[in-house]
């Protein structure tokens, strides 16, 4: 029985290392990219944002000042149980949120969407939000805490099977020069696309794809994995550079992950995750011992899975 | 890239050196805004109570991560927000406050460069990297004074502070109105478009949505 003591503490601890740590593959990507940009206006800027890097983690401060809104993802082993079940599971995300917001300090960036109304905790309505999904035989339970920052770079749009990749990468070109231009999207970003399913889930599944796979990580399937690398260079030879300057060096990495959808339609989401990659991960096991990574493992086989059972 | 320290307040002849693309430190008192200050001076007519004017001629859209202990501020980290947002504002705040440099992020559209700005000889200074808290926190040495803090809450709340060696900026806009992302966005544009070679506009449009991938979005 995993205890409600440790639930709190390790999604507070979660909260700490999202917002203070920088995951190590962006960090090297980032390093790489200002390598390979030789233009010096963006050269010069990629450069900047690994000594932001390094300053943030030696002086602990928040690499950017919007600590983005923190949301979990919680993969629960079938085996495991937790004391006092879903409920106190979500009030301990809860409070962590609460208790992070206050000592880290992350900015009470959740408001009321109309009143603007701020609790000043980052907590409220749906807020922080938890997603869940499920691990057969396992008796742990992973929590991924994501600061996503950023009012830019997502974009849906319901295309057909006749819009074929062609009109997946049409919209993919229109979210980049939607939010490439002037480096609105923060980038170099992650990008994560949800094909298929219905609205809601391809929207779903993009946030995903772009919060919870490393950079680096090809899709299973190589169709998928082929169409991932196609579109880093298709990004990358766009023209738009780190801050919508003109270069080479914007894409870290494309993430795309399916649903099946409805026979006459393909529904399509694009999510661009900014340079500000704020995430962690922790397994609690059932023993109450806790390992914490950087590897959300959130897309396990048996949740791709396309099988009855 | 020429660089350049510049001492706050900013005076016209250092202005007028700059051009677009060149890097500038601060030294001095900024003060931060966005929508909070525009529209509570705008919209609901609140009287400004200090004379923020005499204080600097450089203001900042953003707001800071703040540490907060015994009423005492500390200001770990800050990134600037976008600022075309704040276009039905900027021209008038600009000649009320005597504003000489605004700081933010992804600069604003150039027609307003050229009727808000260049008529006052302010220019556009933007942070680079956008997602870099950490170096521009670290020149902030002391929050002076912050206005509206209860009323506006600590994001929106003007935050007066004093910055040593604030920077990078790039200069987006200079004296004259030249905008570095539009110089920037015709060298992109010809091989932007050039990847939609062969890509079809999708089959279903949607009503009030942009499909010339030229035009811009702010
Ligand atoms: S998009 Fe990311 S890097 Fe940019 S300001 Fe927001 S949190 Fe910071």
């Amino acid at each position: 029985m995993i205890s409600r003591d440790l639930l709190f503490s390790a999604a507070y601890e979660l909260n700490v290392r999202a917002a203070t740590a920088i995951p190590s593959d962006v960090k090297k990507t980032i390093t790489r990219m200002a390598e390979k940009e030789i233009q010096p206006l963006p050269r010069y800027v990629l450069k900047n944002m690994v000594d932001n890097y390094e300053i943030a983690e030696a002086e602990k401060r928040p690499m950017c000042s919007d600590t983005g809104l923190p949301r979990y993802y919680v993969k629960y082993g079938n085996e495991a149980r937790n004391e006092g079940g879903f409920v106190a599971l979500e009030a301990a995300l809860r409070q962590a949120a609460e208790k992070a917001t206050h000592d880290i300090p992350l900015r009470p960036n959740r408001v009321h969407p109309l009143t603007r109304k701020d609790y000043n905790n980052n907590v409220g309505a749906h807020a922080p939000s938890v997603d869940y999904s499920f691990e057969p035989e396992a008796d742990w339970i992973e929590i991924t805490s994501v600061h996503k920052g950023g009012l830019f770079g997502s974009d849906y749009r319901m295309l057909f099977p006749a819009d074929g990749i062609g009109g997946i990468k049409r919209f993919y070109l229109d979210v980049i020069g939607e939010f490439f231009r002037r480096g609105m999207s923060c980038q170099p970003v992650t990008i994560g696309i949800g094909i298929g399913g219905t609205k809601d889930v391809c929207v779903k599944l993009g946030k995903e794809a772009a919060c919870l796979r490393i950079v680096g990580d090809r899709h299973p399937d190589p169709e998928i994995a082929q169409l991932e690398e196609e579109l880093i260079e298709l990004g990358n030879s766009s023209g738009f550079g780190s801050m919508g300057l003109y270069g080479s060096q914007s894409v870290m990495d494309v993430h795309i992950e399916i649903a099946y959808a409805h026979t006459g339609g393909m529904p399509v989401a694009i999510h661009h995750f900014c340079l500000a990659q704020r995430r962690s991960t922790v397994r609690i096991h059932s023993n109450n011992s806790l390992t914490y990574r950087e590897d959300p493992h959130w897309f396990t086989d048996y949740y791709r899975r396309e099988t009855v059972e | 890239m020429n660089e350049h320290v510049l001492p706050i307040p900013l005076q016209d002849d250092d202005i007028a050196r700059l051009q677009i693309g060149d890097v500038v430190f601060l030294n001095g008192t900024i003060y931060t805004g966005r929508e909070g200050l525009y529209s509570s001076l705008y919209d609901k007519h609140w009287k400004m109570p200090i004379p923020l004017a005499q204080m600097s001629n450089v203001t900042f859209h953003c707001s800071p991560a703040i540490r907060e202990h015994n009423g005492q501020y500390d200001i770990t980290s800050v990134t600037a927000t976008a600022s075309f947002r704040f276009a039905r504002y900027i021209g008038q705040f600009i000649r009320d406050f005597s504003v000489k440099a605004v700081i933010g992020k992804s600069g604003m559209a150039l027609d307003i460069y050229k009727k808000a700005f260049v008529p006052n000889g302010a220019i556009y200074l933007s942070t680079i990297g956008y997602g870099a808290g950490a170096i521009y926190g670290r020149s902030i040495v002391r929050v002076e004074d912050v206005l509206w803090k209860e009323e506006l809450g600590l994001a929106q709340a003007v935050w007066i502070l004093q910055v040593e060696k604030f920077g990078p900026l790039l200069v987006e806009s200079d004296a004259r109105g030249n905008s570095l992302f539009g110089q920037e966005n015709a060298r992109i544009n010809n091989q932007f478009f050039s990847l939609y070679d062969g890509l079809a506009a999708p089959i279903l449009r949607r009503l009030g949505e942009e499909t010339d991938p030229r035009e811009e979005m702010v």
